[in-house]
């Protein structure tokens, strides 16, 4: 800062720790309440101290699922989760390097079309056209697929003109290089552009990832058979309409286990996840 | 929003471009264009729940929801939710940004908490304050109790809302901080430093200098808020209240969604897409033509 003022500081440091605070205690508290025997946590037992539940709740959520409600064990959730988050990082990433390569790259009749018709689904979003897309799926018979709940979903305007933009950062010499050295196209683009874009991929995959996982209405209308359930839905579904018959201790560590992976991939890779939002948006 | 000009183009073929153009224009078409153009189809016609029959209407689901008011109740909610979780939430970060500019001791560890959220699916956000806030299980919700509060976001429509509200916040914390940070941080020290010389305190600084070259920033901001709070806030009230109690927390996204997954209103449901799309592109376009040239990271 400009002066120095220890006031100020003081200040500074009172609200970021309450901002901490606000942010970290529901989540802290979701952790201590899922080390208690449910019944304790039904009936308002959790202190600011862990119980002695933890490894069991776990236990159980992984291998069994939540005593009183139906329900799949959290470690077949948690896979379908995963190839569901990876399955649209990797397809997202996919065609948007693709289509941007061809955008940028090459003159060809119909660009300006392609370019509007991928630029306009931004103005799209899932969440508006619930039903007609469901029929879709379910004309295509996708339903309660792996397909079914990734592909829609893969169609990204947003990664598009992100790599679009990085590649007009390349200088063009690069390309006329590569093809005075008589590499095709499709050569440059695997040797010398992929490399270049490493950062700005995993920055996007970072980003992506989370995308993909914390996806909720998508696999509610999709997916109907428990089996394949991801770990959002189905930690939802364990939450019965009866308080004493939910079995709190292990929804609350289902819980905790639907926001780790998300949570560890942004304390490990924060600096590529800053990058990576802020490049996204611009 | 146009293609790279015509310097930079290599690569002499035809064909090509349009193979690796295809993934992508198949599944934007199948997934996207087909749907879009099938709801506004079905918006026009009146369907039985069976899709037996189905009879031109012209417009008249469109006058139906506005004579309706429930609509009207949900359109009216879905705005007060959106300014609500926007200046909640914009509020919150812009002060947590200003203070970890302004900290040198410990500004990682802050920063690494105060991206949390952001890692956190909207439902389980939802989940997570219901937890903490339940009348019975919840710390913060027995506390109120034992106070004398009739606290019970099941039964209490006011206070359904404000635990959405207040979730869908929390979440959105992390993006905007991020933003807001990356913004006061572009502003040259240089120029808070010939301010202070010229003998301008924080204060007068901030409204003179940080807040104008923040505005950019802060109205950006504001329209992906308001998108986020209509749009994609579906998880925390499914999760949480599922639109209750009483329709208390029945925003037009979760209308939709009931009134046509769950009360198969095909039509009333397909026109009510057809508002979201419009909305939606009001937004996309005051996003990309007001802001895309101001704002400067």
């Amino acid at each position: 800062m400009v002066e120095n003022r220890p006031l100020a500081t003081f200040f500074a440091h009172l609200v970021l720790i309450l901002g901490a605070v606000i942010v970290t205690f529901p989540i802290l508290f979701t952790l201590l309440a899922s080390t208690y025997e449910g019944s304790d946590v039904a009936s308002g037992r959790v202190t600011l101290w862990p119980g002695t539940m933890g490894l069991e709740n776990y236990w159980l959520a992984l291998t069994s699922g939540a005593r009183y409600t139906a329900q799949n064990p959290a470690a077949h959730m948690l896979l379908n989760s995963a190839i569901m988050a990876v399955t649209i990082a990797v397809g997202k990433i996919f065609i948007s390097l693709l289509s941007a390569f061809a955008v940028v790259y090459f003159r060809f009749p119909g660009r300006m079309l392609c370019f509007w018709v991928i630029f306009l689904t931004l103005m799209l979003p899932v969440e508006v056209r619930i039903l007609p897309t469901y029929k879709v799926i379910s004309d295509l018979g996708m339903l309660d697929s792996y397909a079914g709940l990734t592909v829609p979903l893969i169609a990204s305007a947003t990664a598009t003109l992100l790599f679009r933009q990085f590649f007009m950062t390349v200088p063009p010499e690069l390309a006329e290089a590569a093809k005075i050295d008589g590499a095709g196209p499709l050569k440059f683009f695997w040797d010398i552009l992929m490399p270049l874009s490493v950062t700005n991929i995993a920055a996007l995959f970072v980003i992506l990832f989370i995308y993909g996982w914390n996806q909720y209405l998508w696999p509610l209308l999709i997916t109907t058979s428990g089996g394949m359930d991801t770990v959002v839905i189905g930690m939802k579904k364990m939450i019965g309409g009866d308080d004493t018959q939910t079995d709190w201790g292990v929804v609350m560590a289902t819980t905790i286990l639907a926001m780790l992976p998300p949570i560890v991939i942004i304390v490990v890779m924060q600096r590529w996840f800053v990058k990576g939002l802020v490049e996204q948006e611009k | 929003m146009t293609p790279a000009s015509s310097a930079q183009a290599p690569f002499q073929n035809k064909l090509l471009p349009l193979l690796l153009l295809l993934p992508q224009l198949l599944i934007t078409v199948v997934f996207f264009y087909w749907p879009s153009v099938q709801a506004v189809q079905q918006s026009l016609y009146i369907e039985d729940p069976f899709g037996l029959n189905s009879e031109f209407a012209g417009l008249a689901n469109f006058t139906e929801l506005f004579r309706n008011s429930s609509y009207v109740d949900a359109f009216l909610r879905s705005l007060f939710f959106s300014a609500a979780v926007s200046g909640l939430s914009l509020g919150l970060s812009l002060l947590f940004a200003v203070c970890a500019d302004r900290v040198v001791r410990g500004a990682t560890g802050y920063k690494t908490l105060l991206l949390l959220p952001y890692a956190i699916a909207p439902a389980l956000a939802g989940v997570t304050w219901m937890f903490v806030v339940h009348p019975s299980i919840g710390i913060l919700g027995r506390a109120l109790v034992a106070m004398g509060v009739e606290w019970n976001y099941l039964l209490n429509g006011n206070q359904a809302m404000a635990l959405v509200i207040f979730a869908a916040a929390w979440k959105q914390i992390s993006y905007n901080f991020i933003f807001f940070l990356a913004g006061l941080q572009s502003i040259p020290h240089s120029l808070m430093e010939a301010a202070a010389i010229d003998g301008a305190g924080p204060g007068k600084r901030f409204r003179d200098i940080v807040f104008p070259l923040l505005s950019p920033t802060a109205f950006f901001l504001l329209v992906v808020n308001i998108v986020y709070a209509f749009f994609e806030t579906f998880g925390v009230i499914h999760a949480v209240t599922s639109g209750g109690p009483a329709k208390a927390t029945e925003i037009l996204v979760y209308k939709v969604y009931s009134d046509g997954v769950v009360g198969l209103d095909i039509g009333g449901s397909a026109a009510q897409s057809v508002i979201l799309m419009l909305i939606v592109i009001v937004l996309t376009v005051v996003q990309f033509r007001f802001v895309e040239r101001k704002v400067h990271y």
